[in-house]
């Protein structure tokens, strides 16, 4: 039993004094410092009366108090919401593993209705046997389970030209982070059999936009997945329901969602996505093709725009999330002076190749203003790089992959703002 | 066995399942089938059907199932892609990417136009249409004359501006050397000064929740019918949002918003581009006129832009006009 745990009022007086002499700016919301808790002194009906039974919700929601974590969209940036993207609160989540209710969407053409029975995958071009599975041939095949973050490439391409949009839902919400349970690739290739002809994969969606993209086939043996469950349950319908693929660290929009059909070709389609779209534009007019994979990068959470610090000075958790496309995550440094200096914060847990890491800085916050930033190294060895950096060799036309470290300034009243700095 | 075997074997356990033989599973994919979904076209014309069309008649397909969003000169409407323009701009702040500044493939237009375009509408296009409409958006890129006929067979002849104006990724070159040294932890610069500031573009969208409040329905005159219609002529709608946006916060896409329809005089919704058709039509959206549109759009009102065949079912004609009257 700690000190404070006591039942008289006086016990109770003195303990809330003496925490706040410890910590004088700190809030006393929590306190009892104008007299006893009605919340702890007086029975509240939550402990009077009787909850919710079960069943009342078969497939539960969040509590509605949290009713603002959703995923939000940035409407001037895309024409139409149905060709569009929206946007994790990554900002008030914690942990790794983004719940697919709020796991950010992107449709070129709308999320689809594609029931199991009507489900059907097939397999041609340079293989032996051009084949076509339905869903319940899929579940019979060895299954393979595995976490990774999934990212578009245009997260943070709004930043380029400068600070932009104010929360990191909004400039680094283009992500999640999902556990997938499916069939390795190669297994249903091997199945097809691939001819030696054959050197990339075009795949390809059943909805209207088709979204088909190229990929080189030393990828698809590698890591690629025809994924069905994701967080244990059925894909949602925004991510693909009944099946999408798996593209550990390579851009989002190689992730085909609703996979229709995989054909193996001699070289890649060139197509819309993976030419007018997806490419990346230098500071010379010419512009990179086949830029797949995904930089190491990381954001704070929070403190961030969206998630002032409400409690004063004192002890403040600094958190946000890391991630690698080309392997682990090693190592997070976290400034709160712009980057003059830096200091190793916690990992939830040793990094997983292509998935998103925890970290957390315990910070004693003096109350005066911060300019917050995280830096990202992965087993490559690869640091995160400024901003300035990226754009030193890129320019600020390249849309996507920005992987550039982010800049939060906190004021002293501990409201925060999307800078830049020098 | 060695400690390291051990661990091997563990790790193969644990994560890649056995490939062994193949397992039997699936069928054959029937070559009617393969045709009906490998339509991709490949950069050397490999997948092209036979066909042809020239650039006048790619011109009225345009004005027909592309302008709503592209613009009768293919410069794009709104946020919609411009597809023509953007000459020398590449290495501009803010580069115009349209087909003829950027696209270095001819066939990625053939095969997008021939696949997922029209937006809503996807895969109506013949091959000779498909053929039409990429002459004419090479022409309003003044890569052809109006009289040029594209084909199957002078395909490849075509080539666009921007072919040269891309490398594969370069970033193990350029970048992964000069991002990969061990960082700086103190003292890593004299000074740091604020330079740009998010709030100063106020771009951010606000929370919705600050923004809840919306007036009540307001009452209309007339008598609403039975909400099972309306419910039913909800569903129905389904096939217009394609096009058409309605209630709340509704916008015009490629067709016009459609809040308060009942009532209304045809090609009056500002900021929407009708056909002149419309516009010149006179008519006002009754029941009556509205009946005789949805059966078939093109016969009630020749001209107009609509690409939509029309609702067979009269019950499901009564069920959309009453969801209509129920937004207003």
């Amino acid at each position: 039993m700690s000190k404070f745990a006591t039942t008289s009022r006086r016990g109770v007086l003195r303990a809330g004094l003496a925490a706040g002499a410890l910590l004088p700016a700190a809030s006393l919301s929590a306190r009892a410092q104008d007299g006893p808790d009605p919340l702890i002194t007086e029975v509240q009906d939550w402990a009077r009366y009787t909850g919710a039974g079960v069943d009342e919700t078969p497939y539960g929601l969040p509590i509605r108090f949290e009713s603002d974590v959703i995923r939000r969209n940035v409407p001037w940036l895309t024409a139409d919401p149905i060709s569009s993207i929206n946007f994790t609160p990554i900002h008030a989540l914690d942990g790794t593993i983004t719940p697919a209710g709020c796991a950010f969407e992107r449709h070129h053409s709308g999320a689809i209705e594609l029931a199991k029975p009507d489900y059907r995958l097939m397999i041609n071009g340079l293989v032996d046997r051009p084949l076509v599975f339905t869903y319940a041939d899929l579940e019979r095949f060895p299954r393979q389970s595995g976490v990774y973050f999934c990212e578009c490439a245009a997260n943070s391409g709004m930043e380029w030209a400068g600070a932009q949009l104010n929360g990191s839902q909004f400039t680094h919400g283009m992500i999640h982070n999902m556990e997938y349970v499916g069939v390795p690739l190669k297994t249903l290739l091997a199945e097809a059999g691939i001819r030696p002809e054959g050197k990339w994969l075009y795949v390809e969606g059943a909805d209207a936009s088709s979204n088909g993209r190229s990929i080189p086939l030393e990828k698809a043996l590698d890591d690629c997945m025809v994924a069905f469950k994701a967080n244990g349950e059925a894909l949602r319908k925004e991510h693909g329901y009944p099946v999408r693929l798996v593209v550990p660290g390579w851009e989002g929009n190689l992730w085909i969602k609703w996979l229709r059909r995989i054909e193996v070709t001699p070289g890649p389609v060139e197509s819309r996505e993976e030419t007018s779209k997806y490419t990346d534009t230098l500071d010379n007019g010419i512009s990179r093709k086949w830029t797949w994979v995904m930089d190491a990068k990381s954001v704070v959470t929070a403190p961030s725009p969206q998630v002032p610090v409400r409690h004063g000075k004192g002890p403040l958790v600094i958190t946000g999330l890391a991630w690698s496309g080309r392997g682990a995550i090693t190592r997070v440094d976290v400034s709160t002076d712009g980057g003059r200096n830096w200091r190793t914060a916690r990992l939830a847990a040793l990094g997983q190749r292509m998935a998103m890491t925890r970290f957390w800085l315990d910070h004693l916050w003096d109350g005066e203003e911060m300019l917050l930033q995280s830096r990202a190294m992965d087993e490559t060895g690869y640091v995160q790089p400024t901003k300035d950096a990226l754009r030193e060799i890129r320019g600020e036309n390249s849309v996507y992959h920005n992987n550039g470290i982010q800049t939060w300034w906190v004021r002293k009243d501990g409201s925060a703002e999307n800078v830049e700095i020098s | 066995m060695s400690r390291y075997l051990d661990a091997v074997l563990l790790t193969v356990l644990l994560t890649s399942p056995a490939l062994a033989e193949p397992l039997g599973l699936g069928r054959e994919a029937l070559p009617e089938e393969i045709a009906a979904w490998d339509v991709d076209v490949m950069p050397d014309g490999t997948g092209l059907p036979e066909g042809s069309g020239d650039v006048a008649s790619g011109e009225g397909l345009f004005q027909e199932k592309c302008a709503a969003c592209h613009g009768d000169f293919a410069e794009g409407l709104d946020n919609w892609p411009a597809l023509a323009g953007g000459e020398d701009t590449l290495d501009h702040k803010d580069p115009v990417k349209t087909v003829g500044s950027y696209w270095p493939h001819l066939s990625t237009l053939w095969d997008y136009v021939h696949r997922s375009m029209p937006f809503g509408q996807a895969q109506i296009l013949t091959p000779d249409e498909t053929y039409a409409i990429t002459a004419y958006i090479l022409y309003s890129n003044y890569l052809v004359d109006e009289d040029f006929v594209l084909s199957d067979r002078n395909f490849s002849e075509i080539e666009m501006p921007n072919a040269g104006g891309f490398i594969v990724d370069d970033r193990p070159e350029t970048e992964y050397p000069v991002f990969t040294a061990e960082p700086c932890m103190r003292d890593c610069k004299e000074s740091v000064e604020i330079t740009m500031h998010a709030s100063v573009f106020d771009v951010t969208p606000t929370d919705p929740a600050d923004k809840d409040k919306t007036d009540p329905v307001s009452k209309t005159e007339e008598p609403l019918p039975d909400p099972e219609l309306i419910a039913a002529g909800e569903k129905l709608f389904a096939k217009c949002k394609a096009c058409h946006m309605i209630g709340e916060g509704a916008k015009n896409r490629v067709g016009p918003v459609l809040n308060g329809t009942l009532g209304r005089e045809a090609g009056t919704r500002d900021g929407y581009k009708y056909s002149p058709a419309m516009i010149e039509s006179g008519i006002t959206w009754t029941e009556e006129n509205l009946r005789a549109f949805l059966a078939d759009p093109k016969g009630f009102l020749p001209g107009n832009k609509m690409s939509f065949p029309g609702v067979k079912s009269s019950g499901d004609i009564e069920a959309i006009i009453a969801y209509l009257r129920a937004q207003p």
